[in-house]
């Protein structure tokens, strides 16, 4: 990723500098010459008092400048602009509740490793620390969600902050980066042309993992009966989904991705598992349960993943490939650390595999669960739509390219399980965070970062209401993105927790009082669907699929329908419940 | 076909039947860090956010004008020693961390202020600690006292016949003994 980040970004740099653009006058346009250079192409972002100068410089330059309805719409679309290209997503914010709306956004792609570069205006240095008008201590309120966070104190070096930001946030372990902005300092003169995107000299990025390490660590896999790949978004991230993909069928490997690892092994594939977890399915969690040798590559072993440590592969040695040291032992102790670019490491492993593991009868067994276990659901004649059925039915009319950006909550988990993923970067959620309403500007980010691909963003209805104006700019800027909320007049995984958890007590759970989506929707000036019956599905897909522009299903769904298999928090992972009465006897 | 093992709270695989805990132990963490706004608060931040058990945490200059060095006592179990210092290692201003031995020379100073009835045996009991008065009004004393943790923890102690009034302490600075310094560590 260290390649990426810096060396491409260089030269162009370098043939950049040549050309005849106006020379730099202000700290302002430093700071957007520094964006040009780390190659931007879009912005997302609002205005406000203090980022002011940004923007003025922001009108002579190339970059398309989103506005968006809100500072936390801004954050979410660049994330998922990120996530979808893996370079950067760059927002704009100014001072105060400008840069607070946005802090939810930064520790989403904290959580998530996804790269991003927020620049938040900041009021003039003789006022910092004076309470002034829409001051906030935006560095402090960010420093724990971000690799780091920049105070820029000088027109002369605002641009090489701004390429250092983006530089860190693209390369070894990716995430959020900011820089703070006081007015004074991008108004301020200078004509200094910013230095190309450089990591900070105190930041090393492992590359290839120690070679005796991978030696031992081979050995290991190669001397396992029962052998897992447990795939982390880590292997998305360092584009390593082929080698991953060569690796795995070459050694016969089963292959499990967790729930951000979707998408970096495909879910066709006689060796997938699909994902594991709390709603993972059950053979991916029994394969996790019964492994006596897991190579697990850039996942941080999350416990939404594991359950309770100590049930999590209670059996296997684990080899962990993490490019980010801290990781390794953090949550489950790793006997083979291998600390290195994953794409990079799998490429050694690769290599110096003495063999394929003899794992016959440990492959039947995953098949076996496959047909004991199988993600399935029941669809009677008397019982409302089924949100399972309208997701399957989609992932069935789309292409494999299609990007699925979800919101958090019991709709996500049903995308994840039913929707059928084969490549990377196509599967855009909130994972750690777990932020509802994250799905809305996402699927802006998303369509803006991949044009040429369908975009579908599955919602709840609670989710989708946390996030609703940002359709405003879907409308704007004519994005073909289709929105299905999964309408069941609820936040339905709090529900399902208080039937399931606290004897049924639904206390402020319920949304009786919801709007008509598909009236809302074209309210914003988009096209409203509303899909109620089983026998619609297909033609309501393909309707609002057709619609030029932003379509939103709004989908009333069985209000019953629950999500399973659950391994319930801190539990065993190889004891899930299929159905609400098993809760009971975990 | 349930698995035998299991493991413990921090992940490691242990016997089915074993009550596995590790103790905390306490260690010397020394950082060199970039020497510029916000790195106190970034690096005291990381200690809070993820739980870790400071017992003191210094900061000052060095030689070269650009880096500080901070010296962090930390009680954890073995684990979180490691995730301590990996995690320090991870923020941006932090140049290096190194755990140091325990025969480290370690120093604290604490200024102690009792009351100014009897002087004479305030100083006898500041000698006996290598101490020395550096201040007196008509009714106080303040003295120093520099040394290990555990001398200066003796020496308080003993102050209290005096009616103490004020204490401070700085907390450990701490150095390798030896030839060795920090950055060839790396």
């Amino acid at each position: 990723m260290s390649e990426r980040a810096s060396v491409p970004k260089e030269d162009q740099t370098e043939t950049e500098q040549d050309d005849d653009r106006e020379p730099i006058t202000t700290g302002a346009q430093s700071v957007i010459r520094a964006l040009e250079n780390a190659g931007t192409d879009y912005v997302f972002g609002v205005q406000g008092g203090a980022i002011m100068p940004v923007y003025d410089a922001l009108y002579d330059s190339d970059i398309t400048h989103v506005t968006m309805a809100h500072e936390q719409g801004a954050s979410h679309a660049a994330d998922a602009y990120g996530v979808v290209t893996g370079d950067p997503g760059v927002c704009f914010a100014t001072s105060g509740p400008g840069a607070t709306n946005l802090v939810t956004g930064i520790a989403d792609a904290s959580m998530d490793s996804d790269p991003m570069i927020a620049l938040t205006g900041q009021v003039p240095t003789d006022f910092v620390g004076n309470d002034a008008f829409q001051e906030t201590d935006t560095v402090g309120i960010t420093q724990p969600i971000t690799k780091e966070s920049y105070f820029a104190g000088d027109s002369d070096t605002v641009g090489d902050n701004v390429s250092e930001a983006f530089a860190l946030a693209a390369s070894g372990r990716q995430g959020p980066t900011l820089v703070d902005l006081p007015k004074d300092v991008t108004q301020g003169e200078t004509d200094r042309e910013p230095m190309a995107p450089t990591t900070p000299d105190t930041y090393d990025v492992p590359e290839e993992a120690d070679d005796t390490d991978v030696q031992e660590a081979v050995e290991a896999l190669a001397d396992a009966e029962r052998p897992v790949i447990l795939a982390g978004g880590g292997v998305i991230k360092a584009d390593a989904s082929p080698a991953l993909r060569e690796f795995a069928t070459e050694y016969e490997i089963p292959v499990i991705t967790t729930m951000p690892g979707i998408g970096s092994f495909p879910e066709d594939h006689e060796l997938s598992l699909e994902w594991a977890g709390m709603h993972g399915t059950g053979y991916a969690n029994l394969a996790i349960t019964n492994t006596d040798c897991m190579l697990a590559i850039g996942t941080r072993f999350d416990d939404r993943l594991t359950g309770g440590v100590d049930s999590f592969a209670p059996d296997a040695e684990i080899i962990h490939v993490d490019i980010d040291p801290a990781e390794i032992s953090k949550n489950i102790y790793a006997d083979h650390p291998l600390i290195g670019d994953a794409k990079m490491v799998l490429r050694q492993l690769y290599d110096a595999m003495p063999r394929a593991p003899d794992a016959d009868e440990w492959r039947e067994q995953c098949q076996d669960w496959k047909s004991e276990y199988p993600m399935t659901y029941e669809m009677p004649d008397d019982e409302p739509l089924k949100p399972q059925y309208i997701v399957e039915t989609f992932s069935e009319v789309t292409d494999d390219d299609t990007i699925v950006c979800t919101g958090v909550g019991q709709h996500q988990m049903w995308a994840s399980q039913f929707w059928e993923f084969t490549e990377p970067r196509t599967w855009v959620s909130s994972h750690g965070l777990g932020t509802m309403g994250y799905g809305v500007p996402a699927a802006i980010g998303a369509k803006l970062a991949a044009p040429d691909q369908e975009v579908v963003c599955f919602d709840g209805d609670g989710s989708f209401l946390m996030t609703v104006q940002e359709l405003i700019v879907a409308v704007r800027e004519q994005l073909d993105i289709t929105y299905v909320v999964l309408n069941n007049e609820a936040v339905g995984m709090v529900r399902q927790w208080q039937d399931g958890f606290y004897e049924g007590r639904r206390m402020a759970s319920e949304y009786p009082w919801i709007p008509q989506f598909d009236k809302l929707a074209e309210a914003f000036g988009a096209r409203g669907f509303r899909l109620e019956d089983e026998a619609d599905v297909e033609d309501t897909i393909q309707a609002a699929r057709e619609y030029d522009g932003p379509a939103v299903i709004d989908a009333i769904i069985d209000p019953a329908e629950n999500v399973f298999p659950m391994v319930p928090s801190g539990g065993d992972n190889g004891l899930f419940a299929l159905e609400e009465s098993h809760l009971e006897m975990l | 076909m349930r698995p035998e093992g299991r493991r413990n709270s921090q992940g490691i695989r242990v016997d089915p039947e074993a009550e596995v805990t590790h103790d905390p132990r306490q260690a010397v963490l020394s950082a060199l860090v970039k020497h510029r706004p916000g790195v106190l608060a970034e690096i005291s931040g990381l200690f809070s956010r993820r739980q870790f058990n400071i017992e003191s945490l210094t900061v000052g200059p060095t030689v070269d004008e650009d880096t500080a060095r901070m010296t962090i006592l930390i009680e954890e179990p073995e684990p979180g020693i490691d995730q301590a210092k990996k995690q320090l290692q991870k923020l941006v201003p932090v140049i290096s961390v190194t755990e140091l031995e325990p025969e480290a020379v370690r120093r604290e100073l604490a200024l102690i202020k009792v009351g100014g009835e009897k002087p004479d045996d305030v100083n006898a009991v500041a000698e006996m600690y290598g101490g020395q008065a550096v201040d007196a009004a008509t009714d106080s004393v303040t003295v120093e006292v520099t040394g290990s943790k555990q001398k200066i923890d003796a020496a308080v102690e003993a102050f209290k016949q005096f009616d103490v009034q004020e204490v401070v302490r700085t907390g450990a600075a701490a150095l390798e003994r030896g030839a060795d310094t920090l950055e060839k560590h790396d």
